[in-house]
């Protein structure tokens, strides 16, 4: 257990050390940031003046499929991995992940997936065009042929997403230091034990929906098919029976980030611990009950649409009781404002407007406006970048210094931080006003009314994409060249086991239970 | 070594990077099968799988027996196990929740009910709904894409009782449920002939029951006209039970490899996980059976 790293490329391939596998994910997960942020830019470039300039409206449609797939499976959901595998068995006192060789097969495989997924883009009728959403007959009846790959894409990643949740758990249930009640570890430990719990409950459903359209496509399956006897809606049920709790598997552990980085920056221990565990819980809970309020439009009865509008209404109610922790935790604190804490405010602001537009989202008459337009496109990256990217940004200036052993350029990540916060809020709240004069989603053109709003957007759009090579700069200069730091706290105001083991964090962490109080 | 601490984390390996380019393989091979291309990628991939999956148990099955997994290793297998389950268990509730909707709600609308009038008489007038669906939307407006079958597997009454099938399948995988459930029993108190015998009757039983399910699918094609083209009947009959038998032959073959390793003596009455594992498999294969047997046969 004494030794250090292997040498060369065989440290990476034949990995089973939490820390090594977890910055892989990290590396994964920025370059499918990347990535994904490309086809953004290539999407706001051609909306940034009515009529087509760059791109055909074919690959258009690819464009917003890929971003959406790349950004939510590839980039969002391995970065909180990354964090789990290197925080997690840090924070419960583990000498590593419970089964680090099925750890490192959780990571392996999703160079392969996104590959495939990827390369469609070059093959013969283009990449996927259905929408990250993927709703049949576009993507069964009307697809390209490259939908196979989509397919069995799809499959391996979700296998990877099932396999690294099982180890997640097992790590947190059966590797806790003595003393370490469940009531007692750290909230990030928390949001990852209820993610992991989803994960495992709704990826082999999306495996089933892709499964259905496998079989529809290639066997002569009628699921989606009313000739049949099938129905094009029992796709959308399927897919968002997995897609609610992915909204939350995507924004959970953002919620266990935020609740590490406001108590040491504002020097006071997290206001009301167990009712964030209840409310963490509540909605992972309700996330099973609500789906198809994604589907007010589809016509369904109306016992089915107003059930849904209550029960998505219910949500409110524990994010609201985690908003006002977060907040009661900064009242009266002796606030410092690092970098990471900046980006934890600007996630309990961003993420909180997110929330009311989810509600406005969530009234079936008023949806029905809604529906399909750029508000909704507006809503959900106030959750999914001012929400998931902002916390995990946050995660990496908090716990850099921790695994490094350098401290970041705090100027440096300030400027990051005021360009982010401005830029996206200059490209997403005009959607806002977009969508509720009615442009709809997805479409290559737009009417000339919509001009200003969407120059300005891509305007916006531009400046964010910019700002996250100032991150990757940052990063890079971090571990390279930043300021040594030695103290096992880094943050004065820090608490927890992470913080009691030496800077940089030794490539073995414990190899005996550590005493907890 | 790790084993002196008390914690234990192996060291490096090939075998994962193995197993995910297994993988990768198979993804790319299926989607180019499908498409009627080359087999041979996926061909590729299902043996590299296979030999790394071979070679990844006997590293484990050897680390335990030179007592390098300590218990709460054992306790993450287990939990790893039960969780593995429940994400199969979440698989079916897929396809038994696609079989709920368009049995409940789907295939009556589009035989006009409630609401819905409009879309029997616009779009498919003349289908009436019911369960199973003999005569799909398609056929009763004059298409062949999907035609429906002329019997289907629903209960054929008391007097035909002793020649249907799924009865003969339900008292087979119970029957081997109990008879696991005999060789564990034995395992722990150390009768390792009972065990073995056992065991193998159980996997007998297993091979019996895809044996009955082989003869009922060549029935539904040759004589009774049911197949994955006849509808959503033909749809969801197939891809439950068919789902449900593919993962009859993997308990199957698990519970195969337990026998073997019971034939050489590798269990011994408080150290039996591999077995275990493959019986709670076998297990949980044994109650999708019976929701399978009351969703699809007996309502169906």
């Amino acid at each position: 257990m004494a030794h250090g790293p292997a040498k060369g490329i065989g440290r990476w391939l034949r990995a089973t050390n939490h820390k090594d596998i977890g910055t892989m994910y990290l590396w994964f997960s920025f370059t499918m940031f990347l990535l994904g942020g490309f086809f953004a830019m290539v999407i706001r470039a051609e909306l940034f003046e009515p009529g087509m300039q760059i791109v055909k409206p074919e690959f258009f449609n690819q464009m917003t499929t890929m971003h959406g797939l790349i950004m939510v499976f590839g980039a969002i959901m391995p970065v909180f991995v990354g964090l789990a595998n290197w925080m997690i068995p840090m924070m419960i006192g583990a000498p590593d992940m419970a089964l680090p060789r099925l750890n490192n097969l959780s990571f392996w495989i999703l160079p392969f997936g996104f590959s495939l997924l990827a390369s469609t883009l070059f093959m013969p009728g283009g990449g996927p065009n259905f929408g990250w959403t993927f709703y049949a007959p576009l993507s069964t009846t009307y697809a390209p042929p490259t939908v196979n790959f989509f397919i069995f894409g799809i499959h391996i990643i979700g296998a990877s997403s099932i396999m690294g949740s099982i180890n997640i758990i097992a790590t947190i249930l059966n590797l806790r230091a003595p003393g370490m009640t469940l009531m007692k570890m750290p909230l990030f430990v928390w949001t990852w034990l209820i993610t992991a719990f989803l994960l495992i409950a709704v990826m082999p459903v999306l495996a089933g929906a892709v499964t259905m359209m496998l079989m529809d496509i290639n066997f002569g399956t009628s699921f989606f098919n009313a000739a049949g006897g099938g129905d094009p809606v029992l796709f959308q049920h399927v897919f968002w029976f997995f897609g609610h709790p992915e909204v939350y598997i995507i924004i959970i552990p953002a919620f266990g980030v935020i609740s590490a980085i406001i108590p040491t920056f504002s020097r006071k221990p997290l206001f009301g611990y167990s009712s964030m565990v209840y409310a963490t819980a509540a909605i992972a809970f309700l996330s099973f009950i609500v789906w198809a309020h994604h589907m007010f439009t589809v016509g369904m009865p109306l016992a089915g649409e107003l059930y849904f509008m209550y029960a998505t209404m219910l949500i409110a109610v524990p994010t609201g009781v985690k908003v006002f922790n977060w907040i009661t935790t900064m009242f009266r604190g002796a606030i410092t404002y690092e970098t990471p804490m900046l980006f934890a405010i600007a996630f309990v602001i961003l993420f909180t407007i997110g929330g009311f537009t989810g509600l406005m989202l969530a009234i079936a008459p008023a949806d029905i406006q809604y529906q399909d337009s750029y508000f909704v496109v507006a809503h959900f990256h106030y959750v999914m970048v001012a929400g998931a990217l902002f916390s995990s940004t946050a995660a990496v200036y908090y716990w850099i210094p921790k695994w490094t052993g350098r401290m970041y350029n705090e100027a440096m990540g300030k400027v990051h931080f005021w360009v982010s916060f401005v830029a996206f809020n200059v490209t997403f709240f005009p959607q806002h006003f977009l969508g509720l004069a009615g442009m709809p989603r997805r479409y290559a053109d737009y009417s000339l009314q919509f001009a200003d709003w969407n120059m300005v957007s891509s305007i916006g759009a531009f400046a964010y994409g910019a700002s996250q090579l100032l991150f990757l700069y940052n990063v890079i200069a971090t571990i390279v060249a930043g300021r040594k730091i030695s103290d096992p706290k880094v943050w004065e105001g820090a608490e927890g086991l992470e913080w009691t083991v030496p800077t940089p964090a030794p490539y073995h962490t414990f190899s005996t239970p550590p005493a907890f109080k | 070594m790790a084993s002196e601490s008390s914690y234990y984390v192996p060291e490096n390996s090939w075998i994962p990077v193995l197993t995910a380019t297994s993988l990768g393989s198979m993804a790319l091979g299926a989607g180019l099968f499908v498409q009627g291309k080359t087999p041979l990628i996926l061909l590729a991939g299902v043996t590299l799988l296979a030999c790394v999956l071979f070679t990844w148990f006997s590293t484990v099955i050897g680390e335990n027996m030179r007592g390098m997994t300590n218990a709460q290793v054992k306790r993450s297998f287990t939990m790893a196990m039960g969780w593995f389950i429940f994400s199969e268990v979440m698989f079916f509730a897929a396809f038994f929740g696609a079989l709920f909707y368009v049995r409940v709600l789907a295939v009556p609308w589009l035989g006009g009910e409630g609401e819905k009038a409009m879309t029997n008489s616009l779009l498919w007038q003349g289908f009436s709904a019911q369960w199973p669906v003999m005569q799909t939307p398609d056929q009763v407006l004059g298409g062949t894409k999907f035609v429906g079958p002329h019997e289907n597997m629903g209960f054929p009454g008391w007097g035909k009782v002793l020649e249907w099938l799924p009865l003969w399948n339900t008292i087979l995988l119970l029957t081997s449920s109990w008879t696991v459930h005999i060789a564990h029993h034995a395992m722990k108190h150390g009768n390792r002939t009972r065990f073995n015998v056992f065991l193998a009757i159980t996997v007998a039983l297993g091979l019996a029951f895809v044996a009955v399910q082989y003869r009922e699918y060549h029935e539904a094609y040759t004589t009774m006209g049911l197949t994955l083209k006849s509808g959503i009947y033909g749809t969801t009959f197939f891809m439950l039970t068919g789902f449900h038998g593919f993962h009859v032959c993997l308990g199957a073959f698990m519970l195969s490899i337990q026998l073997l390793r019971g034939l050489k003596g590798h269990f011994k009455p408080d150290d039996q996980f591999g077995f275990e594992a493959s019986s709670w498999y076998w297990h949980f294969v044994d109650v999708v059976w019976l929701g399978l047997f009351i969703f699809v046969y007996v309502l169906g």
